[in-house]
């Protein structure tokens, strides 16, 4: 259960060393902290918290993050994509690196700024957009909490027909214990415009314990393309929340990855709106669960116009004693015909001990619709292994290229092959741990 | 799709009609302690009964409804205004002829017994509270098998029923189980011996006829070692204005290499609630199979369940929902695997018609260190009309490598170009809609027997008849 407020009070009230924050936010921050007050705490009843382990979120422990200062370029060595058009670089929530590498696109309006800076010099784009959906799936105690607690993050704005080649890429570190941290992304993307943008949460120390509520809104307008992949790597210790929106537009098309590696408890609620005809939302996750570690993901493909489409495909990799929890849900409105919806969950079970929750769900409140889910739970096939293990492959490395081959099928979902390489990548060198025997 | 403008008009002449019914006995609306000493005396049962009714009302009491999970139409339940307990006080018939007549034009509207009766070993009518009719046949009871109402179980056979009584489904289940236990009467209590495989399957009709009358029949099956039963329950009921409550307990219990199979269709008008818990427990090596067909009510929660307790036992579920205008069928399957080699399937279609919502409501269990487990769950579901609604919420635990699950739900609707080309070779729209929605159920209608499948194949057509305009 979250512990009392005047425990997490600790966590907002110490003195903000930003000062960008012009009164209206201000005001906004003071009012969310009374929503975050008044907000009951998520209970074993609640239907969207079926099978989660709540008794992960007390929050008493954590302090508010101060600056750090062993912080060294080395560490984006190997997380880092190849060329990307500009880079972010967030450490205890502070910016310490703020780059763009394409300078013809300043000339052509794309803003790739901190929310800080974004505050100071664009208020009108956090009026309109900053977090302007509505929270559907559980955490709007965790999202007020957000809300009054923000002081780090990423506003993007792509300007009309404007096409960004090269992916955006900001990253969040953590390096000292304990600490919460909020970190918030915001990506518009125009009319007719393009542009993908890599996440990535990071603990410096694979030890520390910590507490991450971040929120990301991706607003695509008509006929846009917006790509968000997030790599979640925090440390084994770590607590975290994250709630993603995601609303496409008329012929928009959104796709969303997460990558989950890190953390003890890691939520992820993502909700996908088609607000307009011909939308699109691709929502697609991997996850390597081991030791005790629990994902708890919850999704939603909200369908709320004719002739709108998204496909979802979350898998799960589990090993030892961990946990994962998938719940979600398709929802076609009333007057949503001809939608197309797809949503797949697999998880494959390595040990014995490993649990997997599937709650796919459909709520169907229009005609002439085609929606189907799926969700599998198994194991490596013997016949798969013998195969491997018949052509002189230790057992340990033939187990890993199987979930390998598993996991890779989601990212392969990507059209770019630099992206999907360096995903590729990412997934390898976490399979180290995966599976023991 | 061309349809999408027309209401649907959905035939309720079926069960549409009531008697008047002298009600010998009656515990009048409203319940507490007192309605339950009143059934208590009048049924004449022992005291543990009268203690486990009466805890079961204060667990009834304390639960709240489901709401955080289940629908607000639950709210819409007035237990204050239903009538607990009622009896026309006479013991039960043994043959057709002893039947009141006003009670056997109620059966004879319905089609149900005479000729259905040569093809059923035993037919037990419960109508109201109390069953009226009860007989089996000589060859049954010669094999040694006990087919009564729970009354008479209770009383009659008391150390094979409260071995098992409330064992599998604990009064404090849930709220509708717990109001069950607190007053239940009338449904059956069978008990089926070692070996002994009961050709025909056995059968009882269920009626409502009052009014703002609940119906709480409390259904017990025990078949022992290596014995198979089939056990069919069908129900229609009267329309009246305000809303009745049916909240029936079932309970099963197959043991070694026992096989149960129980059959229902319910077709309760359409203001009824029917709030239904049904589960089996089965043994080593044993099978339980519920055949589950929705059509009627106002809404329907059931979700029969199947606890694979004993190595290599077998569930299955086959479940048909048709939700017309008005109608919510909320149903669905569970399946607690509990040993090794345990397998379970559950197929589930539905049909959303007019204003209708159908839910698909699953959970499927499979705890750690079991091997070689297996589920198959397929959901599919069938809209027509622009309005009608469809929700799946399955819920799936899979711990450990040994084992196995998958879950398929899909969602469509008759195509037009379908329902085009009957319509080129002579058949009205009615008729080419009522073949598709057949032909999307016909392999599950082919699992039911005969006679079942037949009077299916009727309702399904009565009920898409007034579906076009």
């Amino acid at each position: 259960m979250i512990s009392t407020s005047a425990d997490v009070s600790t966590i907002v009230s110490a003195p903000r060393d930003w000062t960008a924050a012009p009164e209206w936010f201000a005001k906004l921050q003071t009012d969310a902290w009374k929503e975050f007050e008044s907000e009951p705490a998520p209970a074993r009843t609640d239907e969207l918290w079926r099978f989660s382990s709540i008794k992960n979120l007390a929050l008493d422990s954590y302090q508010p993050a101060s600056e750090w200062s062993e912080w060294d370029p080395e560490f984006l060595r190997g997380r880092s994509f190849g060329n990307p058009a500009g880079r972010l670089v967030f450490v205890n929530e502070r910016l310490v690196s703020s780059e763009i590498f394409d300078h013809q696109l300043l000339d052509r309006g794309v803003l790739f700024l901190s929310l800080e800076r974004a505050l100071e010099e664009h208020p009108e784009l956090l009026r309109d957009h900053f977090m302007a959906q509505p929270v559907r799936l559980g955490s709007r105690k965790f999202a007020a909490l957000h809300k009054a607690s923000v002081r780090s993050g990423s506003v993007i704005f792509i300007p009309p027909h404007v096409e960004v080649a090269q992916p955006f890429e900001v990253f969040h570190f953590v390096g000292s214990d304990r600490v919460a941290v909020f970190p918030h992304t915001l990506v518009i993307a125009e009319e007719g415009s393009k542009v993908t943008l890599l996440e990535n949460f990071v603990s410096i120390d694979e030890s520390r314990e910590g507490f991450a509520c971040g929120v990301n809104d991706l607003v695509a307008r008509p006929g846009s393309n917006l790509t968000y992949i997030s790599t979640q790597d925090w440390s084994r210790e770590f607590v975290s929340i994250q709630i993603n929106s995601t609303v496409a537009d008329r012929d928009a098309s959104v796709l969303n990855l997460s990558l989950n590696f890190g953390g003890k408890y890691s939520r992820l609620e993502s909700v996908s709106r088609m607000i307009g005809s011909g939308a699109r939302s691709d929502m697609l996750a991997i996850s390597i669960a081991s030791g005790e570690q629990e994902f708890d993901q919850r999704t939603l493909q909200d369908h709320l116009q004719p002739n709108t489409t998204s496909d979802l495909l979350y898998k799960n990799a589990l090993n030892d004693q961990a946990r994962t929890v998938f719940s979600g849900l398709i929802k076609v409105e009333p007057g949503a015909h001809r939608t197309d919806a797809y949503q797949k969950v697999r998880n494959l079970l390595l040990s014995d001990e490993a649990e997997a929750n599937s709650m796919p769900g459909l709520e169907i409140l229009a005609d002439d619709v085609r929606c189907t889910h799926g969700a599998t739970s198994g194991q490596i096939e013997p016949e798969e292994l013998f195969y491997l293990l018949s052509r002189g492959i230790p057992e340990r490395v033939a187990k890993a290229l199987v979930v390998k081959g598993f996991l890779n099928e989601v990212v392969d979902r990507l059209a770019d092959a630099a992206l999907t390489d360096h995903l590729h990548e990412q997934i390898a060198g976490h399979l180290g741990t995966l599976p023991n025997d | 799709m061309s349809t999408a403008n027309n209401t649907i008009d959905i035939n309720r002449d079926i069960g549409d009609f009531s008697y008047e019914v002298k009600h010998q006995r009656d515990a009048g609306v409203g319940l507490d302690e007192k309605t339950i000493d009143y059934i208590v005396d009048a049924k004449e049962e022992p005291d543990w009964i009268r203690e486990f009714r009466k805890n079961a009302y204060h667990v009834f009491k304390n639960k709240p409804l489901p709401t955080h999970w289940a629908g607000n139409e639950l709210n819409e339940i007035d237990f204050d205004v239903i009538r607990y307990y009622l009896a026309s006080g006479d013991a039960p018939k043994r043959s057709w002829e002893d039947v009141p007549e006003d009670i056997k034009r109620t059966f004879e509207r319905l089609g149900i017994p005479e000729s259905e009766r040569k093809f059923l070993a035993g037919v037990e009518a419960q109508f109201d509270s109390e069953a009226v009719y009860s007989n089996i046949k000589k060859a049954v009871s010669d094999q040694g098998v006990i087919f009564v109402g729970s009354t008479e179980g209770l009383k009659k056979y008391p150390e094979i029923f409260r071995k098992w009584f409330s064992k599998v489904i604990p009064t404090a289940d849930n709220k509708f189980s717990a109001l069950n236990s607190a007053v239940f009467s009338g449904g059956s209590f069978i008990y089926v011996p070692p070996g002994v495989k009961v050709k025909h399957p056995l059968q009882a009709y269920f009626r409502i006829n009052a009014e703002n009358f609940g119906q709480f029949e409390r259904t017990l099956i025990i078949a022992d070692e290596g014995s198979e039963v089939m056990y069919m329950e069908g129900c229609t009921a009267p329309k009246f204005t305000t809303a009745t409550l049916h909240s029936a307990v079932v309970e099963l219990v197959a043991l070694k290499g026992a096989k149960i199979q129980y059959v229902t269709v319910q077709n309760w008008s359409p203001n009824v609630f029917n709030l239904v818990t049904k589960r089996g427990l089965a043994m080593e090596e044993a099978e339980i199979k519920w055949i589950d067909c929705n059509i009627g009510s106002r809404l329907t929660m059931k979700y029969p369940g199947v606890v694979l307790k004993g190595r290599k036992a077998r569930g299955e579920v086959i479940s048909i929902a048709l939700a017309g205008d008005g109608q919510h069928q909320d149903t669905g399957a569970k399946m607690i695997h509990a040993a090794d080699e345990t397998t379970s399937n559950i197929v589930s279609k539905s049909i959303s018609v007019g204003k209708g919502r159908a839910t698909y409501r699953g959970m499927v269990h499979v705890p750690k260190h079991l091997k070689g487990c297996k589920n198959n769950t397929e959901c599919d579901a069938l809209l027509i009309n622009a309005r009608s609604r469809t929700d799946t919420y399955p819920a799936i635990t899979v711990r450990g490598t040994g084992n196995a699950t998958q879950h398929e739900a899909s969602v469509s609707q008759i195509s037009a170009e379908q329902i085009f080309y009957m319509q080129q070779r002579g058949l009205s729209e009615g008729q080419a809609m009522s073949l598709a929605v057949n032909g999307f159920v016909n392999d599950l209608v082919r699992q039911f027997p005969m006679e079942y499948s037949v009077e299916l194949k009727r309702l399904i057509d009565l009920e898409m008849e007034g579906s076009v305009g």
